[in-house]
């Protein structure tokens, strides 16, 4: 078993409620592996623990063959981990190039001395780094929006933006939380483009989505929550034939969102 | 065209500041003005180093005239009870500044927003208590002579000496300040502004860049401190005390947080319109008051960045 993401017994409550309880997920190399689940069913809280950025109450995180149960968000960056945000966590004063040259920040020459000296190597370590985060912006197709500042982009762009700053620190995995999210149908298939090419740049891709169409189509894996806890997982056709999975969908939406998956 | 941005625009301030520096004694009618600019000068440093830690990096203090305080007292202590030559006491005063921060850094820069505040705030009074307090050391609130800067046999004192020495000072602190905010570290200090859940995610050891930029704000003011009490020739409790912290926080949010030019004007106004308007008498406090309600009702942003604002939309 080649997993990448190891998830074993994975717990945490705020107070009384337990957001998460007994969660277990292996994600393989070169997967695209969807989580869903009806609002509030703990997927983003899922991805706070795998970040580092709530510790666990319980359960143990292994990435890599490596136990990383409770590091720090950028330990577990240093470690080819990072995400994007479902409420966008966007560098609101920098511009759209600056937000993903700080997502460069491990590849740089940190050498504080050199920076209180302007040596010349930082200009060019500028200059490298504003480059490769122009590439970025142009797999996310936001190279004309380059020097804008970030608060000019629509919120579709903003996704887009974050997915490129998360792509700048070269993650062997990607934790994408509803990049789909307030986007427009256009937006959705350029979103369902960009995932792609993500991937096949041999990027490991964790998606949250509520947009099922997106999910049935390019995830290979799809593992489903429920107020906290596993529900069922399979791929598209087993998830979507899983009689507690339309249970659950039912409850809470209603046919149209699965609907739109079976079609 | 882009690649410009990380080499010529930001650097205009420090060359337009050496210009002005320059250019400055010319117009200048009489050592008195000097003075004026040499206290100018030397709050612009702090307030600099404050900036960074304000602007760039978002987080708060005031408390800064304690390291301020811990600089000026320095160049009195250090020779009076180690022996130790000014210049070298001044390094000391630096470097003390810069442990503390370091030591005290590490627990309150967890916190954030107003409870950072209350606990700078705490670090200022504590370090003037002491000044205060320890009379026997530091003459208590009666204060100290300071000694001479003696560099190579020279001895610095008057207006003149002291504009040249602040003046080239203020200028190699900006062109620190700006190859700073220009580089990598620069970058993070500002993520961490914005979000720093964000720049957890993308491998930026916060706790370890908000120590950073507290530690050089603090050599920053302890600098700036040594400086004013050597030009002063004498140095009293007040020097560190509460009101110079928050002086501080006014000059750069007059002038400008995150800009570098906003903090050199915030520092001339706060130094300048005092004197100007002595000729209010009773009315100085009540109309320089005024005067900060109404810069930041109409320049909301602080005067460099608002006034950028404006001739850019004009222009545009
Ligand atoms: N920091 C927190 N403090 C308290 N409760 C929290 C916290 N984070 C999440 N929760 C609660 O945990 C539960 C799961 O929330 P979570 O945000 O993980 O859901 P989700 O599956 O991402 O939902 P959505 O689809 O709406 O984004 C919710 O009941 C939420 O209110
Ligand atoms: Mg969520």
């Amino acid at each position: 078993m080649n997993a990448l993401l190891t998830i074993e017994n994975l717990g945490i409550a705020f107070g009384g409620l337990k957001a998460l309880e007994g969660i277990n997920l292996n994600v393989a190399r070169g997967d695209i592996f969807a989580i869903i689940g009806p609002n509030g069913a703990g997927k983003t809280t899922l991805f706070n623990l795998v970040s580092g950025l709530y510790p666990p109450k319980s359960g143990r995180i292994t990435l890599d063959g490596e136990d990383v149960t409770g590091l720090p968000p950028h330990q577990l960056a240093r470690r080819g981990l990072s995400r994007t945000f479902q409420n966008l966590q966007i560098f609101f004063r920098m511009s759209v190039v600056e937000n993903v040259m700080v997502g460069r920040h491990l590849h740089e020459n940190r050498n504080v001395f050199a920076h209180l000296f302007g040596l010349p190597s930082v200009g060019r370590q500028n200059r490298t780094t504003h480059e490769s985060a122009l590439e970025l912006l142009s797999i996310v197709g936001l190279a004309d929006a380059a020097e804008r500042p970030a608060g000019a982009l629509s919120y579709g762009a903003l996704k887009r933006l974050e997915v490129a700053r998360a792509l700048a620190t070269e993650p062997k995995i990607l934790l994408l939380d509803e990049p789909a999210a307030g986007c427009n149908p256009v937006e959705t298939e350029e979103i369902d483009a960009v995932i792609k090419k993500i991937a096949a740049r041999g990027v490991t891709v964790v998606l949250v989505e509520h947009d099922m169409r997106l999910v049935m189509k390019i995830s290979n894996r799809i593992h489903v929550l429920d107020q906290g806890r596993t529900l069922a997982e399979g791929n598209a056709d087993a998830v979507r034939s899983n009689p507690a999975v339309v249970a659950a969908y039912l409850g809470v939406k209603g046919k149209t969102e699965l609907g739109l998956a079976v079609r | 065209m882009t690649v410009h941005r990380f080499t010529s625009k930001p650097y205009m301030v420090v060359i337009a500041l050496a210009t002005l520096v320059l250019l400055l004694p010319l117009v200048l009618p009489s050592a008195f003005y000097l003075r004026i600019a040499a206290l100018v000068f030397i709050n612009a440093l702090a307030v600099i180093g404050l900036n960074l830690l304000m602007g760039f990096a978002g987080q708060v203090s005031l408390g800064h005239a304690g390291f301020f305080g811990i600089g000026a007292y320095a160049v009195t202590l250090g020779p009076a009870y180690l022996g130790l030559p000014v210049w070298a006491s001044l390094i000391g005063g630096a470097v003390f500044s810069a442990l503390l921060a370091f030591i005290v850094g590490q627990p309150i820069l967890k916190l954030r927003g107003y409870y950072l505040a209350v606990a700078t705030l705490g670090l200022g009074l504590l370090i003037s208590m002491v000044f205060t307090n320890e009379a026997d050391i530091t003459g208590g609130p009666n204060g100290m002579e300071v000694p001479r800067l003696v560099v190579f046999g020279w001895r610095a004192y008057g207006s003149q000496t002291w504009y040249w020495i602040s003046g080239v000072s203020l200028v190699i602190g900006a062109w620190i300040a700006v190859n700073l905010i220009t580089s990598p570290t620069g970058r993070a200090f500002r993520a961490i502004h914005d979000s720093e859940t964000a720049a957890r995610v993308l491998g930026i050891d916060v706790p370890r860049y908000k120590l950073l930029v507290f530690v050089m704000s603090a050599v920053y003011a302890a600098i700036a401190g040594s400086y004013f009490s050597l030009f002063d020739g004498f140095v009293t409790p007040d020097t560190t005390g509460f009101i110079r912290s928050i002086e501080f926080v006014v000059m750069a949010v007059l002038g400008g947080l995150g800009s570098i030019l906003g903090s050199i004007t915030g520092a001339a106004i706060l130094v300048i319109l005092p004197q100007v308007l002595t000729v209010f008498h009773e009315y100085e406090h009540i109309m320089l008051g005024l005067i900060m309600i109404v810069f930041m009702i109409f320049l909301p942003g602080g005067i460099v960045p608002s006034l950028a604002q404006r001739f850019r939309r004009r222009t545009a």
